[in-house]
């Protein structure tokens, strides 16, 4: 059995009409299909948080999803976050600055929940931070230069905020 | 030896390196009348909410469904409503817009307290109520506020709409009380009076997994200060909730202190307690004296506070 459907997606602002198989992952599409192999899998039962993806502008685990699920949506992978290519996200900058990453492997991970999560909470306590990326597991840091960078971030998107609030 | 999928599977042509879940066939249906039409000529089909948990249980293989219903796409499933003195949330609400309603805040609070705690953000924002109270994890916390409020669960079937209050609704370990043709299309939680106290604590190893015991509370207390009515809830002990029934007629009456509720919740000790790998059946015991004190205490104080936060 093979069913397959046609989609039609947009992934970091460009359109896709692709045929999926019905049972293959949202993520195993990004990677596989799409070659977009910035999202990570790591466990591929929701726990690792390696794979999230922004779903329509939310944080999913892209594990967790089918590909046929995604027709007719709007998806930001890790790939999206840059204005460009020879520019950083400022979340990505505070995270090269802090040393927030050691291997990178659930980077791609933590950087599209925080995406999600400073828009919903642009001021976040250290523990804000702690609960938001307690979804996202890295065996390399500790966190605590995740949380540093998250913080970082926080206030150069604030102040990005402030300064376009000016112009 | 490298296997292919197409060689395992038998597929032919377009081979999709990686794929976790088994064969099935797709349907997405787009009202509740045809979903109970594919679920009364469908065999071995199951129903996909947000996946939070069925998308597990298909990647790791532990479930093997000819056919996959998909209900995102289902009208008139999604809603936050007050209605005759219950909050009425459908089925395939999302937990993400239960944490942020204020209507749910309001009439509510003890959800509202409880859902912070259910997963993450990325679990949120994909799952759902229904889902949730589908699926019958024995500590997970939606189950448990639906014990707790004495919801009544919507259903749909072949032969129409029929309700089951909750305490009905689990059968046994992680099984609905729904029949083969019907879907839960959404749950009532009756409201407690304004100014109730409300707690919802639990113990688990980390922030966002499934409590090892759960403990959700709500009273109501006089000008006197003594409880007139309560709801002690316990997730995490058995196959489903426990209503702590001698604890909540122990209480009426009584003016809520410390060292009280230690002598009224030692009696938890005695309930049944699930035996696993997370934590033997002597520790949740000792939780379940533990856990329904400090959600009591809390719900004593906010009402002392006169401002739920």
């Amino acid at each position: 059995m093979s069913e397959a459907r046609q989609i039609a997606v947009t992934v970091n602002g460009k359109r896709y009409e692709e045929t999926v198989l019905v049972r293959v992952t949202l993520a195993d599409f990004l990677r596989h299909q799409l070659r977009l192999t910035g999202t990570h899998l790591g466990c591929e039962h929701g726990v690792c948080g390696a794979c999230t993806v922004l779903f329509d502008g939310h944080s999913a685990r892209s594990c967790l999803m089918l590909a046929v699920q995604a027709d007719g949506h709007d998806i930001l992978t890790v790939e999206g976050i840059a204005p460009d290519a020879e520019t950083l996200h400022p979340l990505q900058e505070a995270f090269r600055d802090n040393h927030g990453l050691q291997c990178g492997f659930c980077t791609p991970g933590i950087l599209t929940t925080l995406i999600e999560f400073l828009r919903d909470n642009p001021d976040p306590t250290e523990r804000d931070v702690r609960i938001a990326i307690s979804g996202n597991l890295c065996r390399c840091t500790g966190y605590q230069n995740i949380v540093l960078a998250t913080l970082d971030a926080a206030k150069r998107l604030r102040a990005q905020d402030r300064s376009q609030g000016e112009t | 030896m490298i296997l292919k999928c197409c060689t395992v599977f038998g597929t032919e042509s377009k081979c999709a390196p990686g794929m976790k879940p088994p064969p099935f066939s797709y349907h997405d249906p787009q009202t509740t009348a045809e979903v109970v039409g594919l679920l009364t000529s469908l065999d071995n089909a199951k129903l996909l909410a947000g996946g939070q948990s069925l998308m597990p249980m298909l990647n790791m293989r532990f479930v093997l469904p000819d056919h996959v219903i998909d209900l995102n796409k289902v009208d008139g499933l999604s809603y936050i409503r007050e209605r005759d003195g219950a909050l009425e949330i459908g089925a395939m609400t999302r937990q993400r817009d239960i944490e942020f309603s204020d209507l749910v805040a309001r009439s509510s609070p003890l959800m509202r307290e409880a859902i912070q705690q259910v997963g993450h953000r990325q679990t949120r924002n994909r799952g759902t109520l229904g889902g949730s109270l589908c699926h019958l994890d024995p500590s997970a916390e939606l189950v448990t506020v639906a014990a707790a409020h004495d919801a009544t669960i919507s259903v749909t079937g072949k032969n129409g709409t029929r309700s089951i209050a909750f305490a009905d609704f689990p059968l046994g370990y992680m099984t609905p009380a729904l029949e083969l043709d019907e879907l839960l299309t959404g749950a009532s939680f009756p409201s407690w009076p304004a100014g109730h106290g409300y707690a919802f604590v639990e113990f688990a190893r980390r922030h966002g997994d499934f409590a090892i015991v759960s403990a959700a509370a709500l009273i109501v207390e006089d000008a006197n200060g003594k409880v007139t009515r309560a709801a002690v809830t316990l997730g995490g002990m058995g196959p489903a909730p426990v209503r702590a029934r001698e604890v909540e007629q122990a209480l009426i009456g009584e003016t809520i202190t410390e060292q009280r509720l230690r002598d009224i919740c030692e009696s938890l000790r005695k309930l049944e307690a699930i035996d696993d790998i997370h934590a033997p059946a002597s520790y949740r015991q000792q939780l379940a004296t533990v856990l329904p004190r400090r959600a009591l205490l809390k719900a004593h104080e906010r009402i002392f506070a006169g401002r739920p936060s």
